[in-house]
């Protein structure tokens, strides 16, 4: 048995022995976790599969100018941040390809200009936000309130994604061909983009903005030599994902150790025995 | 429309990016008809086939298709990332109409039933072909249209794919729309070739064309040259824009 795996256990073991004992911030904290891990495995797959983990990135860093928006108009966070990211969503699927520029530069300039006003306007406001916590992930703070708002979160995405799977995996293999037998897929792409765009806004707490992609990648990455089917990559995405946060929260728990990097830590320690245990794809 | 008439387009043109791609094009697909599409790389043959399937609306002209017409289509190749695994038979379920024995009989018809279980990225140039083939099958179409269908498979299985594709017009009876740019491989199975370039340079049955001096001007001099590289020769010339030139002597009628 790999050591996260026993780690991740004996937080469960522990939580279920000593519910008394243990604070209910824990309890926040791996619930949160592991709704948003159990969600971003399959997500993640079509973002490895359509290579859009820039555009993760993207959306991610956008979350930062969602945040400043929030403060400066006094919204509920979460609510602007997906505002922000579903606005950048719809921004990348409406530009057509006429602009003399690749995708990939545009992503750049959108990433690293929205995640640079974030902060320029965070400065004006009079908040004193703790924005390592924005950066990297604040996991430990969830409240209740937080964690209904990532359950439904979850749910809602997971419910979408679960009925429109096959249409995304047919407009994934051959976009054309899937057009001409009948799915829209300019509707599908955004459909997808708005999905990314609200897992992002409610991990943001989990590991935060800086380290959002790497949930959405590592995972799919991970599974990617122990599957034949889309679905057990996606399934097996999932597992990994909530191994890593056990083992994350685990080391946090014990060493004190920060609990977003932590977890991205784990994912890659899992993904790195995942590639000496499989090298190849299978 | 007469029901034998699966398609109609009349003077279509398309224009891209201030560029003309495709100027006054005019053509009929019938049932149980074989139309090849020809012409050199950049003749706006691919672009045709997406007006011909709906993805793209032309500039301008008109599209009549039958009335709930289901078309096959063959893309003209498929690039499958290796991160994704998938199977052929899921690959092949994702098709609309797809029903577990119409995979099975399509895949058969193609000779690919033995790649059922295989994991799609790992397939061969011509066993993508026929599985794409398969999928296109899988819609029962009235009108197939295959966009180059031969890429990446080599001369021999070339010539075996069209004879598989003549077949397939003789058993499912029906209307079948090929772009290629090796004339040679699919002239004897063919019922009416166009020569694109950018407008229709000549068109007719392939033995009624051969006949034609422009024709000869355009094929026959590399006839007896390489199988695989088909020099593209005009009585006329075109400037940069793909505008005719000096259409005055060539023997047929352009419509500009």
């Amino acid at each position: 048995m790999t050591w996260p795996a026993m780690s991740s256990m004996l937080t469960t073991a522990a939580i279920i022995t000593r519910t008394e004992t243990v604070p209910a911030f824990i309890v926040n904290a791996l619930l949160s976790g592991l709704l948003v891990a159990a969600i971003a495995g399959p997500l993640g797959c079509f973002v490895v599969w359509r290579r859009m983990s820039y555009f993760g990135d993207t959306l991610a860093h956008s979350a930062l100018f969602g945040i400043a928006l929030g403060l400066l108009l006094d919204i509920r966070l979460e609510l602007a941040v997906i505002v922000a990211c579903a606005m950048l969503a719809f921004l990348l699927v409406f530009m057509d390809n006429r602009r003399g520029l690749s995708t990939d530069t545009i992503l750049g300039i959108l990433a690293h200009s929205s995640l640079a006003l974030g902060l320029v306007i965070i400065s004006f406001t009079d908040n004193q936000i703790n924005l390592m916590a924005y950066l990297f992930g604040d996991l430990l703070t969830v409240s209740g309130g937080n964690l209904l708002w990532i359950g439904i979160t979850s749910t809602v995405v997971m419910g979408i994604l679960f009925l429109n799977w096959n249409r995304l995996l047919a407009i994934t293999l051959h976009e054309e061909l899937a057009q001409v037998e009948g799915i829209n897929t300019r509707r599908m792409r955004l459909l997808l983009m708005l999905l990314i765009a609200l897992i992002v806004a409610v991990s943001m707490k989990v590991v935060g903005i800086l380290l959002i992609t790497s949930l959405l990648i590592i995972p799919p990455a991970c599974a990617r030599g122990f599957a034949r089917t889309p679905e057990a990559m996606a399934l097996l995405a999932s597992m990994v994902g909530c191994l890593a946060v056990c083992g994350g929260i685990a080391s946090s728990w014990f060493w004190d150790t920060p609990t977003g990097p932590s977890i991205v830590v784990m994912a890659s320690l899992l993904f790195v025995i995942g590639r000496l245990l499989k090298p190849g794809a299978d | 429309m007469n029901s034998d008439v699966l398609l109609n387009a009349r003077d279509i043109s398309l224009q891209y990016n201030q560029r003309q791609v495709l100027q006054n094009i005019s053509l009929t697909l019938n049932t149980r008809q074989i139309v090849t599409l020809i012409g050199p790389n950049g003749a706006g043959k691919t672009s045709l086939v997406k007006i011909v399937l709906g993805l793209v609306p032309p500039t301008s002209g008109e599209i009549e298709r039958l009335e709930g017409i289901r078309i096959g289509y063959m893309p003209q190749r498929l690039q499958v990332d290796q991160s994704m695994p998938v199977s052929v038979s899921r690959f092949l379920s994702l098709g609309a109409n797809a029903r577990a024995d119409r995979i099975d009989d399509a895949l058969e018809e193609v000779g690919a039933s033995v790649l059922k279980d295989s994991q799609l990225f790992a397939l061969s140039g011509g066993e993508l072909q026929r599985v794409l083939l398969a999928r296109a099958l899988i819609q029962e179409p009235q009108l197939l249209v295959l966009d180059e269908p031969a890429q990446g498979v080599d001369v021999n299985g070339q010539a075996e794919l069209y004879r598989l594709i003549a077949d397939i017009r003789d058993r499912h009876g029906c209307g079948i729309l090929l772009v290629s740019h090796d004339l040679h491989l699919v002239m004897s199975a063919t019922d009416e070739v166009i020569c694109l370039n950018q407008h229709v340079c000549c068109h007719g049955h392939p033995e009624q064309v051969s006949n034609d001096p422009a024709y000869l001007e355009l094929f026959g001099k590399k006839d007896a040259e390489t199988l695989a590289v088909y020099t593209h020769h005009h009585n006329h010339s075109h400037d940069l824009a793909g505008d005719v030139v000096d259409a005055d002597d060539c023997g047929h009628h352009h419509t500009d």
